[in-house]
């Protein structure tokens, strides 16, 4: 009797124990759906995976790609995931050997895709690098190997609200280095609005959003604890101490500042490329965010790269290559950047986008300087390190530490994990 | 039971034994065998798909969760499948990290002051609708809003509410002469924010059970203790109380498992931040399997483990207790 009810108990605990589990498992599983649905595809049709899942079958974007694919002599299946998921299924694609024959994904994603080995290099399937700009195309480069071509590139600016700047008495153009960007704040701040608002959440976006300020400072990513990082840091800790930022920028996302911004009552609000229509909407304008000792800051690039992943059958990557020259061939890149909002990657496409819109000249002048965040070879130490950046960033924001112990902390913490 | 079913093994080896001495009787003698195993299959058969099902969607999991945290899965490795067997080492790096005792610490606050409060205000609430009163079925159904919820909802809702700027709770708090509180993004709030949404969404959870579990009570008991005298509290302490043990002891076992794995609430409301101050063993788990642009499989994976052995291990001494109480 007693056995049989321990028994009983045993497998209850047991019960629970799998119950959790398939709760945890629960999350991961969904990743590995393979929507596509199609174990070997028939030669004629090739797969092409983007970020892109508002764009539906009508849209324009979707459009060109049948028209390349077309060209190409080839059926293109296109579908869409959401950003966030597309590294976690492409790494289990690759995992199953049904990786799409072409994957567009988010650019600091390349050097893991390609450390992983499910990306060919440029040597192997043709693409041609030559026109692209070198900072725009670092994202893509892992120990001298080019891994795949950006779409084009989104990246940071000052959006300011001229009226509120006119009420406090600031003239815009008098914002050249940090501190008369301070003065600035304090200004509108004595002037009954409010200064700043940025995303100063604890993940990529919070270190995307902080590494115009750092590199501004002329701080390096491979020594977090320097103290041109540390001016960086305190620079938006004291702005949120002293009043000028929101304390609501710790949790803020891009999204969620942009909409603090919209409510007219901030003076600047630092955010991206693809806020420019709403910004136009509102009468609102924007400069480069400033660097320390003035001019414009480095500011990071955002935006998808093309890349062909490893095929068992390699003369697949004829018709990939071929696909995706045509979809980056200026006159088809123009029209996919104007609409996606990103500045070309190419002179010839930056030239064409400003002739038929001159406002974009700020965008393009940011883009010129902008950096890759994996650039410099940091490739698969990037993730690492900007972890352990945005956590420096959240401790210092919320005084949970001061700048120099957090980044200190944050250092040390980077050499571990990368030695480990 | 144990003794029925090895006679029956050690005769079925007799006659097994008997057959090979002497073969092929003829038909009278296998049939008997040869209906005893249709009947095993029939058996098998019909628990089948509960193990099939079982073993695809709980052991395989598990025995895959295991296997990514004994091995040192890096993305490469986790394409070409040679992740290094290390055994604990996963284990012993994600103990030694910063973050495992402001995680463990975070973990048992959560999960013990969440289960205190749903569980105190849901028996409350329990015994307040016990009486039918006019209404009582309409506030009753408005108390379990919360759960009806979609999670993302919820935690939405508060996380607008308890913003430091614009939030309702601090313009409330402002009305009163308090200052601003930064219920999310102080290291000495988010944990209280997080645990007031998750204490509101377990409310309803526990009020349904404990109302069920009064309901199983019989009436006469409680007449039979006004007869003897018994005030109200002492009626609830000495009668009510004793008599909800075994519901008790479900519901806080059930909420100790959902709570340990909460992870939509707080990751919606603050990320596990800020600085870790949130951060408990789902989150982290989360964070470092998925929530960076380097995905760490391997120490998400041990994370995740030791998440499991708690509830094991609660839910052992869950029938332990249990046994006590059968015994008792």
């Amino acid at each position: 009797m007693i056995t049989t009810s321990r028994k009983g108990r045993v497998v209850g605990a047991a019960l629970v124990a799998a119950a959790l589990v398939g709760g945890l498992v629960g999350c991961s599983s969904g990743t590995s759906t393979n929507d596509s649905g199609s174990g070997k595809a028939p030669s004629g049709t090739y797969k092409f995976w983007d970020p892109y899942p508002q764009y539906d079958a009508s849209s324009a974007w979707a459009k060109l790609i049948k028209k390349c694919g077309t060209q190409a002599g080839v059926t293109v299946k296109r579908t869409g995931y959401d950003t966030s998921d597309l590294t976690n299924k492409a790494l289990l694609a690759g995992q199953q050997g049904t990786s799409p024959d072409i994957l567009l994904v988010d650019n600091p994603v390349v050097s893991t895709l390609a450390s992983a080995g499910i990306l060919t290099s440029t040597e192997e399937n043709g693409l041609k690098t030559g026109k692209i700009a070198k900072n725009i195309l670092g994202a893509g480069i892992v120990d001298g190997k080019t891994y795949g071509v950006p779409i084009g590139a989104n990246t940071l600016a000052l959006y300011y609200n001229p009226k509120i700047l006119k009420a406090a008495g600031v003239d815009a153009s008098s914002i050249t280095d940090w501190n008369s960007l301070t003065a600035a704040l304090k200004k509108v701040k004595a002037a009954g609005k409010k200064g700043i608002t940025f995303a100063g959440i604890n993940t990529e976006e919070g270190s995307f959003q902080f590494l115009p300020w750092f590199w501004g400072a002329g701080a390096d990513l491979t020594k977090l604890d320097s103290s041109k990082a540390d001016a960086a840091l305190s620079l938006w800790a004291d702005w949120i101490k002293k009043g000028y930022a929101p304390n609501s920028v710790i949790q803020d996302t891009q999204t969620t500042s942009w909409q603090e911004f919209q409510t007219g009552d901030f003076a600047f609000g630092e955010n991206g490329t693809w806020q420019k229509a709403a910004a136009a909407k509102m009468g609102a304008k924007v400069m480069t965010i400033p660097a320390q000792n003035g001019g414009a800051a480095p500011v990071p690039t955002g935006g998808e790269f093309f890349t062909i992943p490893v095929q068992k059958d390699t003369a697949r990557y004829k018709a990939s290559e071929k696909i995706v020259t045509c979809l980056t061939s200026t006159d088809n890149i123009v029209d996919t950047d104007n609409t996606l909002n990103y500045i070309s990657a190419t002179q010839a496409g930056q030239q064409a986008q400003l002739a038929s819109d001159p406002s974009l000249k700020t965008w393009v002048d940011a883009v010129k300087v902008a950096k890759a965040r994996t650039g410099d070879n940091l490739g698969t130490k990037y993730p690492v390190i900007s972890q352990q950046l945005w956590g420096a960033v959240q401790k210092a924001e919320s005084g949970a530490a001061s700048p120099a112990a957090a980044l200190k902390a944050a250092q040390s913490a980077v050499k571990t994990k990368l030695n480990k | 039971m144990m003794t029925t079913s090895s006679a029956t093994r050690s005769a079925r080896h007799h006659r097994a034994g008997a057959a090979s001495t002497a073969p092929a009787p003829g038909m009278p003698a296998r049939s008997p065998r040869a209906a005893r195993r249709r009947a095993h299959l029939t058996a098998w058969a019909f628990i089948a798909p509960v193990v099939i099902y079982l073993v695809l969607f709980y052991a395989y999991p598990l025995y895959k969760n295991i296997d990514l945290s004994i091995r040192h899965y890096t993305v490469r490795s986790f394409i070409d499948g040679t992740a290094p067997y290390v055994g604990f080492q996963n284990f012993v790096s994600v103990m030694s990290s910063s973050t495992f005792w402001p995680s463990i610490i975070n973990t048992t606050i959560f999960v013990f002051v969440s289960i205190a409060f749903q569980f105190a205000i849901g028996l409350a609430l329990a015994v307040f609708f016990y009486k039918h009163f006019p209404l009582s079925g309409v506030l009753r159904a408005l108390f379990l809003v919360p759960w009806l919820l979609p999670l993302l909802v919820s935690a939405s809702t508060w996380s607008w509410m308890l913003n430091s700027d614009s939030g309702i709770v601090n313009s409330f708090l402002e009305a009163f002469g308090i200052g601003q509180i930064n219920w999310l993004t102080s290291p000495s709030w988010s944990l209280t924010a997080v645990l007031i949404a998750n204490i509101w969404i377990g409310i309803p959870f526990n009020l349904v059970i404990m109302y069920s579990g009064l309901q199983g009570i019989s009436a006469d008991v409680h007449e039979a203790a006004a007869i003897d005298g018994a005030n109200g509290w002492q009626r609830f302490w000495r009668v009510t109380f004793p008599l909800l043990r075994p519901v008790t002891a479900i519901t806080l076992l059930l909420g100790f498992v959902y709570t340990l794995k909460v992870f939509d609430i707080i990751w919606i409301m603050t990320r596990g931040g800020p600085a870790d101050s949130s951060t408990t063993l789902a989150i982290w788990a989360y964070q470092l399997g998925f929530g960076s642009l380097l995905p760490d499989f391997s120490s998400a994976a041990a994370v995740g483990n030791l998440l499991i052995l708690i509830a094991v291990i609660f839910g052992l001494m869950y029938a332990r207790m249990q046994r006590r109480l059968d015994l008792s």
